[in-house]
């Protein structure tokens, strides 16, 4: 629309240079941890993550096969194989026979080791080792290599850390602590919160105006303040911490957003459906089961999306009213936090824990987008 | 038990309880105390005993649970050996069959030996009262010969419905929201040691004293001005470049995906992209990794005194953007067309029409979204607990107030510092409450 008045092209390019460029510095640091996880713990430190997409550079030492295996041609033995076991897994670029000068031939190259020995490395690992029966004897001749390695990934740190007990693993055991406190805190309030909705929107009674002021400014109390009197609550009354506390909690502060969400939505519902059902005989109940509910399942679902994704990134509810001495209950967040705090230098297990914690968000975030948008345009109060 | 099945009874539970609530209490008035058609003698007497036993049935329910657990609750329930199932199967029953006996446990005061629970008192009397009120009204409604009962009761009902159908959620709200609020300030002025004993401003005193609260504070204000503002800021310039892009939205979700990580996971993140690793190996923090490359020196970044809360800070920053971009694109959408054409035929430029046409039409949502990324400032603790646990010089409020609360154990000053907080969010509730009323009118 600025293009109206002809100002083009110029600007345009500007324009979409810097969304790529603003695009690149918001994925860049997940797609750091991303790429983290795919890596060996070696590799993570002797590289950043950037460089494992492309062929790396690397320096080894290998060793011929052991002369026992020659076999003669004429005069001369002959020992050959790959370095690398399987040619072509990596590239030799340089490679020389003492760790002076390990860049001192080329791959192809013949190396003259004195005397008619001799050693041929190819560019895809293969040696030939020719020499005549002294000479091949002993142990297998040193190379020093310098090969590019393809990107290489590997699924190990997800099996380390999801299913190897002890070692910075246990996050399948969080995984499945997190999902039973978020479902149960999901679908509770949004029952509560439906009815209580409707009332506010759609019945009349004295009052009315003073309690959705009341939910509006419900919505900004920080839960910092319900920590000590509702732990003191639950542990007076023998729900102690575990996983009904935690339930109860998520619901009770998810509340004031899903009131405020679902009674925006449900305002904006035609009058005349509701009114016509009332005249052909409806109850409030009926009317609100088989008109409201569905008609309202856009705000539902922005709702249960912002419950989800809240409760399963929580750390302080879960920190407060679930996590006991035993930590049998254990969510991922708090697994993580531990993680950092007792192998802060394993990022190849602090990546992958953070990345199976952040999948599922990421999923239902890339799949449930739509909602997740209209949500927060419609509340964005809190 | 193991805990999912525990989940899945409790989904089971709790979703047909409140559905049971709701249904139920319907049909009760419907059926049986304000019956919406007209309805014989004979069958009117049925209906109104059904109604009676079964509200009787529940008084006495609410009677029984609140003895029980009054009774066996205190010597049972808290008993160090008791079975965990037991425990909950228990806490259950108490929450399905009338949540209000939580409210037994409010507080007491002792008269003459005898700890009286004054909160369980109120809530159980009122309850009685309001069942009885129902109860009373049903016989009455009945035996009153109108013109037309059936449509008296339709109206009768229709005003007792709406708290029917409100009182889980004003339940819930009041206790996990409000009661705490009331509750947190009381115990701000108890000291928990010297037990709980009255002390009046004491521990706000204390705290005041006490440097690393200066610290958090002094932090809290460093974070309010520049997150909110940063946020916007770059909110508004992504959403007014990706407008007008054809590829616009695949940036947009892009921006927008830190939204749905976890402050843990993100804490995670930015931990990688500011690793600092002795001079002498490779560096894997990309900061640090492009300092070297340019000849700099490796900086430790989240222990540079000050500049680290920075560092944080940009975290938040990093997250609340998208949320910003995407409020804020909405509302760029909304200018009407018609003044940026004018502008235009006028003869302004691209950034004059941005700043002096379309911001000032959306400032009503930059306020809004400012407020909102101000109240999540206000309660960022997951960053700072996971980065640096407020060490450097970078606590916050809501991490001294943790720190205070479950390491120290000083519920006094943590309840203080919660109250701090709720102070500095008090201007933005009072203001959202105006804007609502004010739009309801």
């Amino acid at each position: 629309m600025d293009n109206i008045a002809g100002s083009k092209s110029g600007l345009t390019w500007a324009v979409h240079i810097s969304v790529a460029l603003l695009v690149a510095l918001w994925v860049f640091p997940t797609l750091g941890l991303f790429v983290s996880s795919f890596r060996t713990a070696d590799q993570i430190s002797s590289s950043g993550w950037w460089a494992s997409l492309f062929p790396a550079e690397i320096n080894e030492v290998y060793r011929a096969a052991d002369p026992d295996t020659r076999v003669a041609d004429g005069a001369m033995f002959v020992v050959s194989g790959n370095i690398f076991g399987e040619p072509g897994s990596k590239e030799v670029t340089v490679w020389g026979t003492s760790s002076r000068e390990i860049d001192a031939y080329t791959a192809g190259d013949t190396a003259d080791l004195g005397d008619g020995e001799t050693i041929t490395l190819q560019p895809n690992g293969d040696y030939e080792w020719r020499g005549n029966d002294d000479q091949i004897s002993g142990r297998g001749q040193r190379m020093f290599v310098t090969a590019a390695a393809p990107p290489e990934f590997t699924l190990e740190n997800y099996d380390t850390v999801l299913f190897t007990p002890g070692s910075g693993g246990g996050m399948a055991k969080a995984f499945f602590n997190t999902l039973t406190v978020t479902i149960p805190a999901t679908i509770i309030p949004i029952l509560i919160a439906a009815f209580a909705a409707y009332a506010l929107a759609w019945m009349d009674f004295p009052g009315r105006a003073l309690l959705i002021a009341a939910v509006v400014g419900l919505l900004v109390v920080p839960l910092q303040l319900a920590l000590i009197p509702l732990l003191k609550l639950h542990l007076g009354i023998g729900i102690g911490k575990g996983y009904l506390g935690v339930w109860l909690a998520h619901t009770g502060f998810g509340l004031p957003l899903a009131i405020y969400l679902l009674r925006n939505y449900m305002v904006g519902l035609p009058k005349d459906i509701i009114e016509n059902a009332r005249v052909d005989g409806a109850t409030d109940f009926q009317i609100f089961v088989r008109i409201i509910l569905p008609l309202s399942f856009p705000a539902l679902a922005s709702f249960a999306i912002f419950q989800f994704l809240w409760t399963w990134n929580d750390l302080l509810v879960a920190l407060v009213f679930l996590i006991d001495a035993t930590g049998e209950t254990t969510v991922m967040t708090k697994q993580i936090v531990e993680l950092l705090g007792t192998r802060g230098g394993n990022w190849e297990i602090l990546a992958t824990a953070a990345f199976v914690s952040i999948a599922v968000p990421l999923a239902v975030f890339f799949m449930l987008q739509r909602y997740l948008v209209r949500g927060l345009l419609a509340g964005s109060v809190k | 038990m193991h805990p999912a099945l525990q989940g899945l009874l409790t989904i089971v539970i709790g979703v047909g309880a409140c559905v049971g609530y709701f249904y139920f209490a319907n049909r009760l008035m419907d059926w049986a105390i304000f019956p919406a058609r007209d309805v014989s003698a004979e069958q009117s007497k049925r209906r109104r005993i059904v109604g009676r036993i079964v509200i009787g049935v529940l008084i006495a329910a609410i009677i029984f649970e609140f003895l029980s657990l009054q009774v066996w609750g205190r010597f049972f329930l808290n008993t160090e050996g008791a079975e965990q199932s037991v425990r909950f199967t228990a806490s259950l029953m108490g929450v399905i069959f009338f949540p209000l006996i939580l409210l037994s446990w409010i507080g007491s005061f002792d008269l003459f030996g005898v700890s009286i629970p004054v909160g369980a008192i109120l809530v159980i009397v009122g309850l009685i009262a309001y069942l009885a009120f129902i109860y009373v009204a049903a016989g009455w409604s009945f035996y009153r010969k109108g013109a037309n009962p059936a449509g008296r009761n339709i109206n009768r009902a229709n005003q007792i419905r709406p708290w029917i159908f409100l009182f889980p959620a004003i339940f819930a709200l009041g206790l996990y929201l409000a009661y705490p609020v009331v509750e947190t300030l009381r115990l701000s002025f108890l000291d928990r040691d010297a037990g709980n004993a009255f002390v009046g401003l004491d521990n706000y005193k204390a705290m005041i004293g006490e440097q690393k609260f200066r610290e958090a504070l002094g932090n809290n204000m460093l974070w309010l001005i520049v997150v909110p503002a940063m946020s916007t800021g770059f909110g508004l310039l992504a959403a007014q470049l990706t407008d007008r892009i054809a590829w616009g939205n695949i940036a947009k979700s892009l921006i927008f995906m830190p939204m749905a990580i976890s402050f843990v996971g993100a804490g995670v993140i930015w931990k990688l992209v500011y690793e600092a690793r002795p001079e002498d190996v490779a560096q894997i923090g990309v900061i640090n990794a492009i300092l070297v490359g340019l000849g700099g020196e490796v900086q430790n970044w989240l222990q540079v005194p000050f500049w680290n809360n920075f560092f944080l800070m940009i975290v938040l920053i990093w997250i609340q953007t998208g949320f910003a971009m995407v409020i804020l694109s909405a509302a760029l959408r909304g200018i009407p067309e018609e003044t940026v054409e004018a502008a235009i035929i006028d003869g302004a430029g691209p950034f004059q029409i941005f700043f002096k046409i379309k911001v000032p039409q959306i400032m009503p949502t930059i306020v809004v979204v400012w407020t909102t990324i101000t109240l999540t400032v206000l309660k960022v603790f997951d960053i700072v607990f996971t980065m640096t646990n407020g060490q450097w010089n970078t606590q916050v409020l809501a991490n001294y107030m943790y720190d205070k609360l479950f390491r120290a154990g000083d519920w006094g000053v943590g309840s203080a510092a919660a109250i701090i907080i709720m102070l500095l969010v008090t201007p933005i509730l009072v203001w959202n409450v105006y804007n609502a009323r004010k739009e309801m009118r």
